[in-house]
């Protein structure tokens, strides 16, 4: 009996600790996580650190001194350029570590191996897509280039000295959460940041749902509705700009370009209203009489940022900037002699053609009139908890079937054609690093014009500004050399004229430098006007942000680095000041009830500001929503077909000049709507709507108060993020902020003897939700206010910011 | 004289790895010195209880309380304090369990009874 009561308390104890030591589902295990010696308490930091530390690293060839200001923002003076991205890669780990683990096994189709099942439909798509494919052929062409193999080297090394250093007690509290452990890392990591970049950027399609379109409604209306250039437009290159070289003769179109149908078939939707900010002016409208230049890329808002804040300084190089973290270099920044930034181009480099296999065995695909054989690449996805999935992926010569039938494809990626061939740029060879090494060095025109030939994917507008009063901007990237339209719709695989034929060489690439309007901008807008000899893409970004820009530079006079700071936060909308006078306009008031009239009224008075207390910006908000729905869902919105919706710009121009089209007529009712009914059906509705949601109008109907903006963790993780927060800004304003996206990173810099930077991003640098520095630069942002980047010129320049030291000695 | 014994084990087993070595601190202490059941369970709990108690604290006061504030988010817990008292909970049952099965192990084998 005593031995059956022993043997029973033990074995309940053991139970007890067993299933306190083990994940069920998405709770951690309890004991563990919870235990103060090894759990999470174990990552609350304190407030008191230590003024200076001492670490002895193996690997170093010399001592690096890293100094962090009050934000603990790391600047890193080192002794020679391998010990600089060693150390980048060190410290960037010791803040930053979970979120190099999660997105690069994001990128690489490894999430399931840590969450088990329920990621698996979002690693398949990972893998079949390309992007391990992709990576593969990338990190070949970093390591043919000898420096960028060096400078990856270092950075990897720089990182596992740290993990192998790490004791499971101070894991970052997300692999606790998760119950997993952090793994070693490999240069191939850098280039999934780069695929995954290139996937937000530039991975979406509509050509499924534009083919469809193509077949619904047809070629007439198709033209009619989708135009290869905006009723509204203010391109990147000034209208004007003589193109100075002599174009390749444009590919001819192929026979049949437009592939026929099989199934309905849909890549990751394109995502509108993706873009970002930039802008330099010359020093003709500059204070100091040198230029200044503004970015401000948008992006996914999470905690922790995408960016990390970072002084890298060796005798080589003296940068300062945000990097991505994972990623050796800085991508977006200045030194003394030159600063550049970024936003997206979006040209058309992901392309869908159709199969034809032989037969069920999928061995050959007909091509240039003959079968050609089909690789097959084994994908081997682990599951926690489960036996790993080999998943067969069909790889034509444009790239991977990455969705065989339509039973294969999971329901959200409805956008994926099936059966189709994806070729997309970012599956080739590229060595985008050396563009940063490059710039982090740059210092004159020259040498930014070199630093961007290396740059493939995804294209980015590079603008630029340095100390000898040069300014520039150019679309840059490998841009494939095209027929017009060519990718607009699914093509024809067979056919050898449907293949890319080349790329645009990079002497003839869109570039402008010092135009006479004295400053140069971009915001995602086409980036020419139609005298450009070459086919980018048929749409870009509306040019609502491009316009409201270059209309507040062109007044701009002895500006300052406030006055461009003032304007990344402006909430101005031209969308407003385009359509508002015409909805009013053609709106028959004398329908209106006296509650509507009062609304009404609100919307006249507005001054198309989308402050966080307007409520003018709620009322125009929602009825042009309800406006371009009801103008398009009726023949748009089809239960058995991914229809592609025509643009904002296009709406805009029926709105304006077509208010009789035969698109107004709602097809769902027997009398024929004018665009006149449908200002007046929207305008009530939304007036319906508010009423309904917020009372009578007043503090509730507040742009603020509508309208929620949040800033998440990376993972989700409740109470790790910021909470909802008021704001102005939307969509298509200069302040992009809508939902969880906006201005990723606010920089400007005021070039001149002495450059001078300001930046902030919402977040900290540090990565650890117990830390001080996890958000504490978030008020600041949100403020839209900017820090004083603190520039040092050497390791030995004195600054009360700096905070505390650490010093890495060289092992012996 | 148990309870101080599975105190100071529990303090000292906090330094090493996995968590679950207080159960072994406890189960060895009663396993040696445990007189009742009752006095087992409770020295156990207690001594892991206010031993998770003081090293929690001891983390989370120069932290402001920043951390375990947002992980009572996470476990949709009102007030941090909650989530203080769930995890020294956790910890005495741990001590208290380990500490019972200490001493009816010592029961099972002793030649008296």
């Amino acid at each position: 009996m005593k031995f059956l009561k022993a043997f029973l308390s033990i074995a309940i104890t053991l139970i007890f600790i067993w299933a306190l030591n083990t994940k069920f589902g998405d709770i951690p295990p309890l004991g563990k996580f919870l235990s103060p010696a090894v759990g999470f308490w174990q990552n609350a930091e304190s407030k008191h650190s230590n003024a200076a530390e001492n670490l002895l690293l193996d690997g170093l060839q010399a001592k690096v001194t890293i100094q962090y200001d009050e934000h603990r923002i790391p600047h890193i003076f080192a002794e020679n350029d391998h010990d600089l991205y060693y150390s980048q890669g060190y410290i960037t780990a010791r803040d930053r570590l979970w979120q190099m683990d999660i997105q690069t096994r994001s990128a690489s189709g490894r999430l399931a191996e840590i969450a088990g099942r329920k990621a698996l439909d979002i690693d398949r798509y990972h893998r079949r897509m390309g992007m391990v494919y992709g990576a593969e052929n990338t990190v070949r062409g970093m390591m043919k280039d000898p420096l960028i193999k060096m400078v990856a080297e270092a950075y990897t090394d720089g990182v596992n000295n740290y993990i192998h250093h790490l004791s499971k007690r101070d894991y970052p509290i997300e692999f606790k959460l998760l119950d997993y452990a952090p793994e070693d890392w490999k240069p191939i990591n850098c280039a999934f940041l780069l695929k995954l970049m290139s996937e937000t950027l530039a991975g979406g399609s509509d050509q499924f749902a534009m083919t469809n379109n193509l077949k619904h409604f047809g070629a007439k209306d198709v033209n009619d509705l989708f135009p290869d250039y905006p009723f509204h437009e203010d391109p990147i290159i000034p209208v004007g700009t003589k193109w100075d070289f002599k174009p390749l003769p444009t590919p001819k179109p192929s026979a049949g370009f437009i592939a026929q149908m099989t199934d309905s078939i849909k890549p990751k939707e394109r995502v509108p209203g993706i873009g970002s900010n930039n802008w330099a002016i010359s020093g003709s409208k500059s204070a100091t009489g040198y230029p200044i230049l503004a970015n401000d890329p948008h992006l996914n808002l999470t905690f922790p940022s995408i960016w990390y804040q970072i002084q890298m300084s060796s005798p080589t190089v003296n940068v300062y900037g945000v990097s991505l973290p994972g990623a050796p270099c800085v991508v977006i920044g200045f030194n003394q002699k030159i600063s550049w930034g970024v936003t997206n181009v979006d040209a058309d480099v992901l392309d869908w053609y159709q199969v034809r296999f032989k037969d069920n065995t999928r061995n050959e695909y007909w091509y240039s009139n003959k079968w050609n054989k089909v690789n097959k690449r084994i994908e081997v996805i682990k599951i926690r908890g489960q036996k790993p999935l080999y998943d067969t992926v069909l790889y034509t010569h444009h790239g991977p079937v990455v969705y065989d039938s339509n039973s294969q494809r999971p329901k959200d990626q409805e956008n994926i054609p099936t059966g189709n061939a994806l070729r997309w740029v970012a599956h080739d060879e590229s060595d985008e690093f050396m563009t940063f090494y490059l710039l982090n060095r740059g210092k004159d025109y020259a040498d930014y014009r070199k630093a961007l030939t290396y740059f493939t994917a995804p294209a980015q507008n590079f603008i630029f500004a340095d100390s000898d009063n040069d300014i520039a901007l150019t679309p840059n990237g490998k841009i494939p050399l095209k027929f017009k339209d060519q990718g607009k719709f699914i093509m024809d695989g067979s056919d050898p004229a449907n293949d890319w034929h080349g790329w645009i060489p990079y002497d003839q690439i869109p570039t402008v430098k010092n135009p006479p309007r004295g400053f140069v901008s971009s915001a995602n807008q086409s980036p020419t006007d139609q005298t450009y000899p070459y086919y980018i893409n048929w749409q870009f970004g509306s040019y609502d942000r491009a316009k409201r820009i270059n209309d507040l530079l062109t007044v701009m006079q002895k500006a300052t680095v406030d006055s461009l700071r003032i304007m990344q936060t402006d909430d101005y909308s031209m969308r407003a000041q385009d359509v508002l006078p015409t909805l009013i306009k053609d709106l028959d008031s004398s329908k209106l009830s006296k509650n509507q009239l009062e609304v009404l009224q609100i919307a006249k008075k507005w001054d198309k500001h989308f402050a966080a207390n307007s409520i003018g910006a709620s009322i125009f908000n929602t009825w042009w929503q309800k406006f371009y729905e009801m103008t398009w869902g009726d023949e748009f919105e089809n239960k058995n077909m991914l229809l592609n919706y025509p643009s904002i710009d296009r709406t805009e121009q029926l709105l304006i000049k077509e208010p009789n089209s035969k698109w107004f007529d709602d097809i769902r009712t027997p009398v024929r709507e004018t665009g006149a009914d449908i200002v007046l059906r929207s305008f009530i509705a939304t007036t319906d709507e508010l009423h309904h949601k917020y009372g009578n109008p007043g503090k509730k109907w507040q742009w603020g108060q509508v309208r929620k903006v949040y800033i998440n963790h990376l993972a989700n993780i409740p109470g790790f993020g910021s909470g909802n927060f008021e704001s102005g800004g939307n969509s298509s304003l200069i302040n992009a902020l809508r939902g969880g996206n906006g201005p990723s990173w606010r920089m400007v810099v005021q070039m001149g003897p002495q450059v001078k930077g300001y930046g902030v991003f919402p977040g900290g640098e540090s990565g650890n939700p117990g830390s001080f520095y996890y958000a504490d630069m978030f008020k600041t942002w949100k403020d839209g206010q900017l820090n004083e980047l603190l520039f040092l010129k050497s390791a030995n320049e004195n600054s009360d910011r700096i905070k505390t030291i650490l010093i890495l000695n060289k092992a012996k | 004289m148990l309870f101080l014994i599975i105190l100071i084990l529990s303090f000292a087993a906090a330094y090493f790895l996995p968590w679950w070595a207080v159960a072994i601190a406890a189960f060895l202490a009663a396993l040696f010195i445990g007189k009742t059941m009752k006095e087992s369970f409770w020295s156990g709990f207690g001594g892991v209880f206010i031993v998770w108690t003081s090293l929690a604290l001891f983390k989370s006061i120069p932290n402001d309380q920043i951390l375990v504030k947002r992980v009572a988010q996470l476990f949709h817990l009102p007030h941090w304090t909650l989530l203080l008292l769930v995890t020294a909970i956790i910890g005495g049952l741990v001590g208290g369990l380990s500490a019972i099965s200490g001493f009816l192990a010592k029961k099972a084998v002793s030649s008296k009874d």
